[in-house]
């Protein structure tokens, strides 16, 4: 573990083409500077996975970074649609987009079992419903005990996994006060992890209802303020609700997105 | 928006009587569980009407939240900061949810069908090809199966009433008698669904949807008119009771929160 990197050198040693990647962040904490960090190095053929793809896909799919996304909830909160996740499934632009969707439950799931080293785990869920009809990941088995049936769900291991948190101290322990999501769930899952921080402090005092992720499930902190705009870090700033409405227009068509892109990521060093 | 209904004394939009309506459904200190839009706003107007006890629960994690302005997201900071407790979302769905401790879900959807599944995935009939391409499930599929009970709200058309939905995202009563006990659903399903126009609720035999109730100035022909199955009604069809000047002020303070 290393908290003395930039995110450019961070993602550029964690993030290869083709790697499944999980940028996780329940409104909450969502690693925005780190998915233009992405963006800018130009990764290609990612497979995407994130229970609210968010305007955080929305901006690296239209990126072109993507060629699958695994989710369970795809618009934009309270909003609306998101436009380049339905202009890339509906149009395949700007290249095409294969999808697998979940519940929430069921993706909440799937990390937890990443976590905890099972090949699947078990739930109640999904029967009935539509959703095992377009997944090969979800299944219907008998309890060996009861004879009840249940669905499992195949655990997910990311090969990245990338969250935002509000701080960290000097050895790497991550501490999230808030909403905490699947923070903890999607570290614990993948194989490499950055976490971004807005601030790396001496010592981690207490804060109501934090939690504490051992520097063990990190490898790279970065210290990026601001990082999770325009989501939110609780007690350092709130959700930007208007650049959430304003994202509406900005999507709308390519040609604004594009130059939304060029002006506000790309030419960005 | 949406016209307003009745008489100049009692001059209330067709979507503020269902968010009244709505709200209604709240019985003071049961805990719901909140789905994102119109369910977020009646459950914050029961809160601030009837129910100051509601115990709202978001799929972010927070339980009991008391937020003082309506939430754009299910995720806002306030939401976290004024409730009881706050769980990271497997807890949320596995220990509350899915065990059994949350007594209503209250849900929306883009279709629902005589059995009142519901369908916010895609509408069209090849999922790799939509006609349009919805949000997805979210919580609602396992909300829609734990909960005690379920309550739907939505306006009421004929793009969204439709005979069988296009995508079964969160199951209602399935195809009818017997189907939530025979793919293990401990929950009670949809027991009501307000609508613009009115009230409706499964019979108690098969679970298909009947009209109950009709909003003040609506008649049983409009809802007929609006569903695109041939809608059972009930013997009785009752009205409910108008909006009062407390209900609306309430409403219209929170909208503008």
């Amino acid at each position: 573990m290393t908290t003395a990197i930039s995110l450019n050198q961070a993602i550029a040693a964690q993030v290869h083409d083709g790697d499944t990647v999980a940028l996780e962040g329940f409104t909450h904490l969502i690693p925005f500077a780190a998915a233009h960090e992405i963006i800018r190095q130009r990764r290609r053929d990612l497979t995407l996975v994130r229970m609210t793809p968010d305007l955080i896909y929305d901006q690296m799919i239209g990126a072109g970074c993507a060629k699958k996304l695994v989710f369970s909830w795809g618009g934009n909160p309270g909003v609306g649609s998101l436009r380049r996740f339905r202009d890339a499934i509906e149009n395949s632009w700007p290249v095409p987009l294969e999808i697998e969707e979940h519940s929430h439950a069921g993706m909440a799931n799937r990390y937890v079992a990443g976590a905890s080293g099972m090949p699947f785990t078990v739930m109640k869920g999904y029967a009935g419903t539509s959703l095992p009809d377009n997944t090969k990941n979800v299944a219907f088995i008998d309890c060996p005990f009861t004879g009840e049936t249940v669905a499992a769900v195949a655990a997910i291991n990311p090969d990245v996994g990338i969250v935002h948190a509000q701080r960290a101290d000097r050895e790497g322990n991550i501490q999230i006060w808030g909403i905490a999501g699947v923070q903890r769930e999607v570290l614990l899952a993948s194989t490499r992890t950055i976490v971004t921080v807005e601030e790396v402090v001496d010592e981690l005092d207490p804060r109501p209802r934090d939690i504490v992720i051992p520097a063990m499930a990190v490898d790279f902190v970065c210290e990026v303020p601001g990082g999770a705009r325009p989501s939110y870090a609780l007690g350092y700033y709130e959700r930007d609700n208007e650049a959430y409405r304003a994202w509406d227009g900005i999507s709308r068509d390519r040609s604004h997105f594009t130059a939304w892109l060029s002006e506000k990521v790309l030419d960005i060093t | 928006m949406s016209e307003s209904t009745g008489t100049a004394a009692e001059a209330w939009t067709a979507d503020e009587i269902m968010s009244i309506v709505g709200s209604r459904a709240l019985r003071d200190g049961m805990s719901c569980f909140v789905g994102i839009g119109i369910p977020s706003t009646v459950a914050n107007l029961a809160r601030r009407t009837h129910a100051p006890n509601l115990v709202l629960i978001y799929e972010s994690g927070p339980i009991g939240s008391k937020p003082s302005h309506l939430p754009l997201s299910i995720g806002d900071g306030e939401l976290a900061t004024t409730a009881d407790a706050v769980v990271a979302v497997p807890e949320m769905f596995n220990y509350w949810l899915q065990g059994g401790h949350v007594d209503m879900g209250y849900l929306t959807a883009a279709q629902i069908d005589r059995f009142g599944n519901l369908n916010s995935t895609i509408v069209g009939s090849d999922y790799g090809a939509p006609d349009v391409r919805l949000p997805g499930a979210g919580g609602a599929p396992e909300i829609a199966a734990s909960c005690r009970e379920v309550t739907i709200i939505m306006r009421h058309n004929v793009r969204a009433f439709v005979p069988e939905v296009d995508f079964v995202t969160s199951v209602g009563f399935g195809d009818g008698a017997g189907f939530r006990k025979k793919h293990g659903l401990t929950g009670g399903g949809p027991q009501t669904v307000i609508t613009d126009l009115g009230i409706l609720r499964p019979d108690s035999g098969d679970g298909e949807l009947t009209l109950t109730a009709v909003h003040p100035g609506v008649k049983t022909e409009d809802v007929l008119a609006s569903t695109q199955w041939p809608l059972r009604v009930a013997r009785e069809v009752g009205v409910t009771e108008p909006p009062t000047p407390g209900e609306l002020e309430a409403l219209r303070a929170l909208k503008s929160s």
